[in-house]
Parts: C-alpha cells; structure tokens; sequence
C-alpha cells in the first residue's frame, strides 16, 4: 500500500520528501521523543511547521510561539523562511545556552 | 587550535601547561572557564544536553573566526556535556598571542558566541523540582558587538 501510494504521489507530481526531525531540551520534552522521520511536501521551514501544527496539540503547542525555538538545518543555524531543498535532517531547538 | 567537547572534566592547568610549552613566540596566555553558579544554595544537579553532530562544527567555527580576526598563537575550546555539581567545571577557552590585548579580545569573542551559538541547553535541577535555563536577553546583543 505505501509503495503504492508513493508511486501514485509520484505520477500526480506531488513533492513528498522524508526528512529527519530531531529536538533539544524543552521542545524536545514537550514533542515526546528526541527523533522522527517525517513525510512532508513541505517547501520551506515555516511550511513544515505549519504542517506539524496541523498533525498534534503537543506540535502546535510547542510552535504557538516561533520566536522562542532556533532551527538547524543539517546541523547549520538557519531560519523559518529557510527552504527544505536537499535537507536531511532539520532541528527545534530553545536558544542555545552555551559557555 | 582545538576544540574538545567531553563528558568527563579537565585540567585547566595541565591544559595552559601544554599551550604554553607550543611555542616560545607566546607572549600573552588568556583562559576563561565556566563553572557550575549554585546562586540560592539549592541546586543540586545542572544537566547539559547537546546537539552531538552540530556541537564540534559550531564551535570550530566560532574558533576559526577568532583565527580570522585576530593573529593567535593557539586556541582551545573544551565544553562538557553530562549531569554536573555545583562547583564543577563546565567549560574553558584559551587564547595564546604574542600581546595581551588581543588574547583577552579573542577570548571575550569566543565566550560571546559560545553563549548563544554553540548548541548546548542547560536544566538546573534543585530541591523544588527541575526547570530549564533561559538564555538571557543580553547574549544576542553582546554578538552585535562584533
């Protein structure tokens, strides 16, 4: 059935991309697991957030306020507005509190 | 030009013994090391978590823009991970050059983007329960300065 579905998604020109999605500290907690591998059609970060906000209380929740969580892309600071083109791993985190 | 990102501690006098010993050009040998604060008398454990496969990347970054700006003998950065006491040691930096002004410049820049650009997130766990730390609103701003 997936493999089905996946070539069905194919023919109909759909952008079905899995990505890792990893999260640290609270935002981490909250979610409820450190790692998941999403499939999303998402373009961008913003995008992919929205999607996630859509799936659970617990995402939308922890992406009620954006200006508190940093997000890396393939373990690079990047931003919301960022695309997800060739990404394979994407992370939510609170601001970092090194030294 | 080293960076270490460990569980278990170091010696920071062993660690400035070796920078030391590099090379005879030094002539200024800067260290900044960070420590677990107990400010109320009541913490009992300060977990720090990290982003394993960013941690290294970003902090040799940090260090090869130091090396950029400034002309430095050596550098070295070793941060811990893992659950610490109070007093313990979590992290240090080290900038060896030949003047002062520009070792304690290089390891104020260092410190700076530390704070707020190299991914570990601190949790103080105390008698009243555990809470994560914040980072402070002054960190951001302090990276404007460079």
């Amino acid at each position: 059935m997936g493999l089905l579905f996946e070539i069905l998604a194919v023919l109909a020109g759909a952008k079905n991309v899995k990505l890792e999605v990893v999260y640290f500290a609270w935002v981490r907690e909250r979610i409820g697991v450190p790692r998941e591998t999403v499939q999303t059609e998402a373009e961008t970060v913003a995008a992919l957030v929205t999607e996630l906000r859509a799936r659970e209380d617990r995402y939308d929740l922890v992406f009620s306020d954006v200006s508190v969580v940093r997000v890396a892309l393939d373990q690079t600071l990047s931003d919301f507005d960022a695309p997800l083109d060739g990404v394979s791993e994407v992370a939510f985190f609170p601001p970092m509190t090194g030294g | 030009m080293a960076v270490r990102v460990q569980c278990e501690d170091f010696d920071l006098g062993f660690e400035m013994a070796v920078l030391r010993a590099e090379s005879t050009n030094i002539g200024a040998l800067v260290s900044f090391s960070g420590l677990v604060r107990d400010d109320m008398g009541d913490l009992q454990t300060l977990e720090l978590e990290h982003y394993p496969s960013m941690t290294t990347k970003a902090l040799a970054e940090i260090e090869a823009e130091a090396c950029r700006r400034w002309n430095l003998n050596a550098t070295l950065i070793i941060h811990r991970y893992g659950s610490l006491k109070p007093g313990e040691q979590i992290m240090m930096v080290a900038v060896a050059s030949r003047h002062r002004k520009v070792a304690f410049e290089a390891a104020d820049f260092l410190m700076d983007f530390l704070k707020s650009r190299a991914p570990f997130w601190k949790k103080e766990t105390g008698i009243g329960g555990a809470e994560w730390v914040d980072a402070k609103e002054d960190d951001e701003a302090f990276l404007k300065r460079w």
